[in-house]
């Protein structure tokens, strides 16, 4: 209990918890037979850590680190079409910062910076916009890059160009969405989940509907929680409440930022920009059916693999890991991060090799960050 | 990226491009409010709390929750990461003339 000291209120803490161990007990999960919650957003994963809520729960508890962290996921092959288009003369290649140390199978966007490509950092796809206007004679690209939760930025971005008329401005698409990646799970004969945690800001944008083939489908239990830690100590309560009663719903837990419509503004613009890809590969997981967009041909102008030829599959498909690497088998819970042969020796947040180290909400950066301290602290 | 920051927005800069300034944490950003905007006129937008994410004001929070969320996110490191990502961004901007970028 000493890390509940942290929590804003930790008499509710201790109270969540006191519930959470006497549900837990009730349902009979030990540490040999533990109960298996993924929670899906890397932000969550990185709370997890932060909080040492891992350690407060009881044993019965394992949580899984789901493939919710959006750098995580990216494919090295795509990350090597990325670097191909940034070498196109003329172009300005504007990312988001947590995208620059992802390792492709040539070199990372950062390697491609210094080796003399016009790479920028961007805070918005707003401000590749302006860097767009301000460059007529240059070729401004925006990596497109995250969930849901940026999704519809970037489809704004591209509607606002088009109501412009600009001419130099396109999107490198690689947005994805949660609820693919969860099927792909579910139907892995080797995963063994019984609850989910939802991404709060994902439901932010999609609502909560989207996930009720999670409880009508496969039987499973979904929190839609925010990221507080008690928020999450409740959504894992909720979850546990569910199962010890024999049901499987889509409850709100974050009701308070999450309509359960979610945003209509933003369902708009992404329905209006962009389709479904047939499949799209994510690190570790493979290929999921229809788990990327693209953008529609309405808007072909300002797609970046249209106007460079460089498209999905142009570097080749599924690219091996890199020797000793064991990302995937991370991202589907089947080990933990320390178990990795890499893990602190050959991959570090500094110098990642593979991806769940290089973002704060990869499980293995989440793990070195705070876990590496408290097993020194143990030790 | 996917956690977001809250913000309140302080004035309506370019009701066109749907452009409102925010304040985050006592750094002022443009940012586009589309996906907040109701039936009410932009000016309403004014003293509302929002969660901003990569520049865009993705829901309208209140007083409390903006508090709260501002301080997991400092426990977490990351406010100051997106805040500092802001003004990098600005920076670049500040600093790009079509000279400059040749
Ligand atoms: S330690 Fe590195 S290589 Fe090993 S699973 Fe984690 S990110 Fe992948």
């Amino acid at each position: 209990m000493k890390y509940a000291d942290e929590f804003r209120d930790p008499v509710a803490a201790r109270g969540l918890l006191a519930k959470i161990e006497a549900i837990t007990d009730a349902i009979g999960a030990t540490a040999d037979k533990p109960l298996h919650i993924m929670e899906i957003c890397g932000g969550h994963t990185h709370a997890i850590f932060r909080y040492g809520l891992d350690k407060l729960t009881p044993p019965g508890i394992e949580f899984i680190h789901g493939p919710g962290c959006p750098v995580c996921v990216l494919p090295m092959s795509r990350v090597d079409e990325c670097v191909q288009i940034a070498e196109q003369p003329g172009v300005i290649l504007c990312t988001f910062g947590d995208a620059m140390r992802v390792p492709g199978t040539r070199k990372s966007l950062m390697q491609a910076k210094a080796d003399g490509c016009d790479i920028r950092m961007v805070y918005s796809p707003l401000d590749a916009l302006e860097l767009a206007r301000r460059n007529p004679a240059r070729e401004v690209v925006f990596f497109g890059l995250g969930f849901e939760t940026t999704t519809p930025s970037t489809a704004f971005s591209i509607q606002q160009a088009a109501s412009e008329g600009l001419e130099n401005f396109t999107v490198f698409c690689n947005h994805i969405t949660v609820p693919p990646p969860i099927k792909a799970l579910l139907d892995d004969p080797e995963m063994r989940l019984d609850g989910f945690v939802g991404p709060g800001h994902v439901s932010m944008v999609i609502g909560v509907r989207p996930y009720d083939f999670i409880a009508r489908d496969y039987g499973k239990p979904i929190v839609v929680a925010g990221f507080e830690p008690l928020d999450l100590l409740q959504s894992v309560l909720m979850v546990l409440e569910q199962i010890r009663d024999g049901r499987a719903e889509v409850e709100n837990q974050y009701a308070r930022v999450v309509p359960d419509e979610g945003n209509p503004a933003s369902i708009a613009a992404c329905d209006d920009v962009y389709e479904k890809r047939d499949r799209f590969e994510w690190r570790g997981l493979g290929e999921i059916d229809a788990s990327g967009l693209k953008i529609r041909e309405k808007y072909a102008a300002f797609d970046a693999e249209r106007k460079f030829g460089i498209g999905y599959g142009a570097s080749g498909r599924s690219v091996e890991e890199p020797e000793g690497c064991r990302c995937g088998d991370v991202m589907t819970g089947r080990i933990k991060p320390l178990q990795c042969p890499q893990f602190g020796a050959g991959c570090t947040p500094e110098t990642p090799l593979g991806a769940l180290m290089v973002s704060s909400e990869g499980a293995c950066a989440a793990y070195y960050q705070y876990g590496g301290a408290r097993l020194e602290a143990a030790q | 990226m996917c956690l977001g920051i809250p913000g309140l927005i302080v004035e309506i800069s370019d009701a066109d491009r749907k452009l409102a300034v925010v304040d985050v944490s006592g750094v002022r950003r443009e940012v586009n409010v589309a996906p907040i905007i109701e039936d009410d006129a932009m000016e309403d937008l004014v003293g509302v709390w929002t969660l901003v994410h990569v520049g865009f004001a993705m829901s309208r929070i209140d007083e409390e929750e903006a508090a709260k969320t501002l301080e997991v996110l400092r426990m977490f490191g990351e406010a100051q990461e997106e805040i500092d990502a802001m003004m990098a961004s600005e920076a670049m901007l500040a600093g790009d003339t079509p000279e400059a970028a040749e």
